[in-house]
């Protein structure tokens, strides 16, 4: 054999032996050293990181407040829902699933798989939002790796489109983005809590750790709103809008005592339970965010200015021969020549050469002063996001023309609330108050911008407005005394006055010898032949202000005399016992 | 050869020999058997904690190391001229295997790397891990010292060539595992220093190339993961980070059996297999890696020793290899876990979750106490 000799095989195999020994302990002192590096000298930082990874700090929904009505009625609640998500590797992973998810989720399978494949390599998608909790938990019990619900809070609102302008909306993430919603958003939301907990890979909550901070739940909201008048509006003006085929409406009630609104309505809308379909168009609170020329409702308020003044009284004749008048180059039309009236047939009779020559009698910084201190101009601060305060020039840039033109509610705009505030102040002897949307537990005490006398002589002019001889018959409300006017307004379309588009107009109050209610309607663009607003507008005034009338209990004051019963309509009053028997004499 | 004890031809009839205990009786080494079972308890301790409690795996894992114990001790009493008769022909058959495997295996993850032989799958891979050190120590065991060049290339394509074919699979832990055991095989077969010292230099030279167009592209990108993790931490470097992060938040003392966040959140990736060191140093610490470590070291010197106390050449020269194969094992292992070396595929012996690489070290510790024990028929 040419093998070595076996001392030779042994010396070497010794320091064979000896090397691979070094190697071991050298391999060995290595991982130790690296092991103490990790363990001992980096182990802050390693732990700062280990538990960065699984330790979570996480948001506690608070349940938003409720909105609710005057009386405590729900308008706006908000119910727990939960949310679907998925971890789209995981998810991707048992792809065979999909179809009998998408089947769970009501779903397009081939959009459902389209959609997780472009986050394939996320760590979260939402699958779908929202859903009820019964069908989120049967999503659940399908057992699908890689998905997860997520509770969440959703708003429902039980009126629907009654009081979708007023209410607004809230977003996916339960914040307000319009209306009440919007404008009380810090008070409904409430404070989010933390808690902090352990999180796996997934981000599934393994384990609450504790409660870093607890929820605060939001507020309730109570508004000045009465559920029963705003349902009663909203009919009204739905079914005005639908008779005359009109583009929109709009009413509101007002407290004359409290300023508060009773009512806001507003047509078209939309139900804001349905997302789907909320459009910017119909989300609109035009009793608030849109401006109008009154036309003329704004006569008893320049003939309250004549009274004021002393030079003019109820009687005081007034020529408005042959029913126009010039007024530098431009002319100052009646719809008929009225000849030579009093000043209370100036409003019955709703002339504007009547107003004109009352207006231009007296310094136009009278009248604007008026205006102002009735609030046109600038908005009402009622607080709501998006409210205009329409346009009032200043009187020292009125031409004579455009100091005519107030005095009949032209060149002049404004929103209905705005409107509807101004006559609460006549209706309340010339004392104007803020207006609130919220509910008021101590009436403003108001200012007063007309003398009482003054307002009270006004009264029996708007009263007649409502009878066979005025313009607005149709306002009446049985068993009760209203005061109202009509406006008839042409629309400004492009850069003139359209010929045939008209806003038509209602504003008035009820009952008069105490008045309690304060109301406008303003119908846009009503089609056919009816478009005058005794027409058109008083109707729906008569509908709602006989409902609210007796919704509020308010005693009548008109059942004693049959003959100022224009309609013959005792007998209706009648139907209400309650009323009857407040009856004073 | 001369009749000292040491050479004694029947050991087990000498009753001058009177240390000989039960174990040795039966050609077991009480040591090396204590340490194996020490390891393996351990191993059975983290794996309870990193399947998150769950006693099928562990059970399981349980059974595959009593069958891994039954071939050790089988195979410790295999007479050590039968097993250097059998040795060309199981580096043979594992050969074929090898090639059948790339004509005709499952693929499974990408890779081919099974046999399934109808009522049993398994890797043919694996048997080389035995057959590489056989054979090595077979092809130097009557060789001059320090063997010639023929010899040495002869010797280098009996590693290379089963190299090759797992490399191919790919499979690049098993390859080189299988390359590693080729070159301790050289190195205990008497490979002259400057032979050692110019394959350096070659393998030097040889790495760029081998980088370019002996990797695949995924086997590229863990080395460069490595020194650098953060550079992808989402993708390649995901492992390497969440495992020390593992380690380092265990501290010295550790969080404690059960209490380890990283594993049981399954931020730790392979926290039951490859892994496993990770879920061990998050919940025992520093003390547990450093016994962990002692236990590796005694069973690595313990079987060396054994493995120069063999009777012949050929005994020694495949009971060091095996010894150093294991040792392998767990210093890439924990090398990988701890981030000093590339993630490659070696699970940690006897602790990782995992039955084919199991019983083959078990089966390499029984070859190796058996060749210790074993004297020559004279």
């Amino acid at each position: 054999m040419k093998a070595p000799t076996r001392s030779s095989r042994q010396s070497w195999s010794a320091n064979r032996r000896r090397l691979a020994l070094a190697l071991l302990g050298a391999a060995a002192v290595g991982i130790f050293a690296r092991a103490v590096y990790l363990q001992v000298i980096d182990t802050e930082f390693l732990q700062g990181q280990g538990d960065e990874r699984f330790l979570r700090t996480v948001a506690v929904p608070a349940h938003r407040g409720m909105v609710l009505d005057r009386n405590g009625e729900p308008l706006a609640v908000s119910s727990p829902v939960d949310s679907v998500w998925a971890h789209p590797p995981t998810l991707l992973a048992h792809r065979e699933r999909l179809p009998e998810l998408a089947r769970m989720l009501d779903i397009n399978v081939a959009e459902l798989e389209s959609k997780v494949l472009a986050r394939g390599e996320k760590e979260f998608m939402y699958l779908k939002r929202a859903m009820e909790p019964d069908a989120a938990h049967r999503v659940a019990s399908l057992g699908v790796p890689g998905v997860f619900l997520q509770r969440e809070y959703r708003r429902y609102y039980p009126a629907a489109e009654v009081t979708s302008h007023l209410l607004g909306f809230t977003n996916i993430d339960d914040e307000g983005q319009e209306g009440i919603e919007l404008a009380h958003n810090r008070e409904l939301q409430g404070v989010q809590g933390e808690k902090s907990v352990i999180k796996d890979r997934l981000g599934r909550i393994v384990e609450d750790v504790e409660s870093v901070r607890e929820p605060q739940p939001g507020r309730d909201v109570a508004l000045s709103i009465d559920r029963r008048i705003q349902y009663l509006a909203y009919r009204a003006v739905k079914a005005a809008m639908i008779e005359h085929h009109a583009a929109a409406a709009s009413a509101v009630v007002l407290d004359v005592n409290t300023g508060e609104v009773l009512a806001m309505v507003n047509q078209p809308a939309v139900n804001p339970n349905n997302r789907q379909e909320l459009k910017s168009d119909l989300l609109r609170n035009r009793a608030l965010t849109d401006v109008y020329e009154p036309g003329s409702v704004m006569k008893p308020f320049t003939v309250a200015l004549g009274l004021e003044s002393g030079r003019y009284t109820p009687e005081t004749p007034i020529n408005t021969s042959p029913g126009y008048m010039s007024v530098g180059r431009y002319t100052v039309k009646d719809t008929h020549n009225y000849g030579l009236i009093d000043v209370s047939r100036v409003i019955i009779k709703s002339s504007n050469v009547g107003a004109t020559k009352i207006a231009l009698s007296m310094p136009a910084e009278k009248l604007w002063d008026l205006f102002r201190k009735l609030g046109f101009g600038r908005p009402t601060d009622i607080g709501f996001p998006g409210e205009q305060g329409g346009w009032l020039a200043h009187y020292s840039r009125w031409s004579t023309i455009g100091h005519a033109n107030q005095s009949f509610g032209y060149g002049i705009s404004m929103t209905p609330l705005q409107l509807a505030r101004a006559y609460a102040a006549l209706a309340s002897g010339g004392v104007i108050r803020p207006v609130s949307l919220v509910k008021v537990t101590q009436p403003p005490a108001g200012e007063r911008i007309l003398s009482e006398t003054t307002v009270r002589k006004l009264f029996p002019m708007l009263e007649a407005v409502v009878s066979r001889d005025g313009t607005a018959i149709q306002a009446s409300v049985p068993g009760y005394r209203v005061g109202g006017k009509t406006g008839t307004v042409h629309k400004i379309i492009g850069r003139g006055y359209a010929k045939n588009n008209y806003y038509s107009v209602f504003a008035g109050f009820a009952p008069l010898s105490k008045p309690r209610l304060a109301m406008v309607v303003i119908v846009d663009d009503p089609k056919g032949k009816s478009y005058y607003g005794g027409l058109v507008a008083a109707p729906v005034f008569s509908k709602v202000m006989a409902g609210a009338l007796r919704i509020l209990n308010v005693p009548p004051d008109n059942v004693v005399d049959p003959k100022r019963q224009p309609l013959g309509t005792v007998a209706s009053t009648a139907t209400s016992p309650n009323a009857a028997s407040r009856v004073r004499p | 050869m001369s009749t000292t004890p040491y050479h004694d031809a029947r050991p087990l009839l000498d009753s001058a020999a009177p240390r000989l205990g039960l174990l040795a009786r039966v050609h077991l080494d009480g040591p090396l058997i204590l340490g194996l079972l020490a390891i393996a308890g351990a191993g059975q301790v983290v794996l309870y904690s990193a399947t998150r409690q769950d006693l099928e795996s562990v059970i399981r894992q349980g059974s595959r190391l009593g069958l891994g114990f039954a071939v050790m001790i089988a195979l410790a009493q295999v007479p050590t001229q039968y097993l250097r008769r059998a040795t060309p022909w199981i580096y043979l058959i594992g050969l074929l295997l090898l090639m059948a495997v790339l004509a005709f295996g499952d693929i499974s993850m990408g890779a081919q790397r099974w046999l399934d032989l109808g009522f049993v799958r398994f890797q043919p891979s694996e048997i080389m891990k035995l057959g590489v050190p056989l054979m090595m120590a077979w092809h130097f065991a009557d060789k001059p010292l320090p063997p010639r060049l023929g010899h040495l290339l002869v010797g280098a394509l009996v590693a290379g060539v089963p190299f090759v074919l797992i490399a191919k699979q790919p499979d690049l832990g098993t390859a080189l595992v299988i390359l590693s055991a080729g070159l301790f095989a050289l190195f205990l077969g008497g490979i002259a220093w400057r032979i050692i010292i110019g394959l350096g230099a070659i393998a030097a030279v040889a790495a760029p190339l081998f980088w370019e167009y002996g990797m695949r592209e995924y086997q590229r990108q863990r080395v460069r993961t490595l020194f650098d993790p953060e550079a992808d931490p989402l993708g390649a470097g995901y492992h390497i980070i969440q495992s020390k992060i593992a380690i380092g938040s265990g501290g010295i003392y550790g969080k404690g059996w059960l209490n380890g966040t990283q594993s049981h959140l399954e931020f730790l990736p392979e926290s039951h297999t490859d892994f496993i060191l990770g879920t061990l140093a998050e919940e025992f610490g520093l003390i547990g890696v450093c016994i962990l470590l002692t236990l590796y070291f005694f069973v690595i010197t313990r079987a060396l020793w054994l493995a120069s106390r063999a009777p012949d050449t050929f005994g020694r020269i495949t009971g060091g290899t095996l010894a150093l194969v294991f040792f392998f094992y767990a210093f890439v292992n924990t090398g990988m876990v701890s981030g000093i070396l590339p993630v490659v595929g070696v699970p940690l012996p006897l602790v990782s979750y995992g039955g084919t690489s199991l019983v083959t070290i078990m089966a390499g510790f029984g070859i190796l106490m058996g060749l210790h024990s074993h004297r020559p028929r004279t």
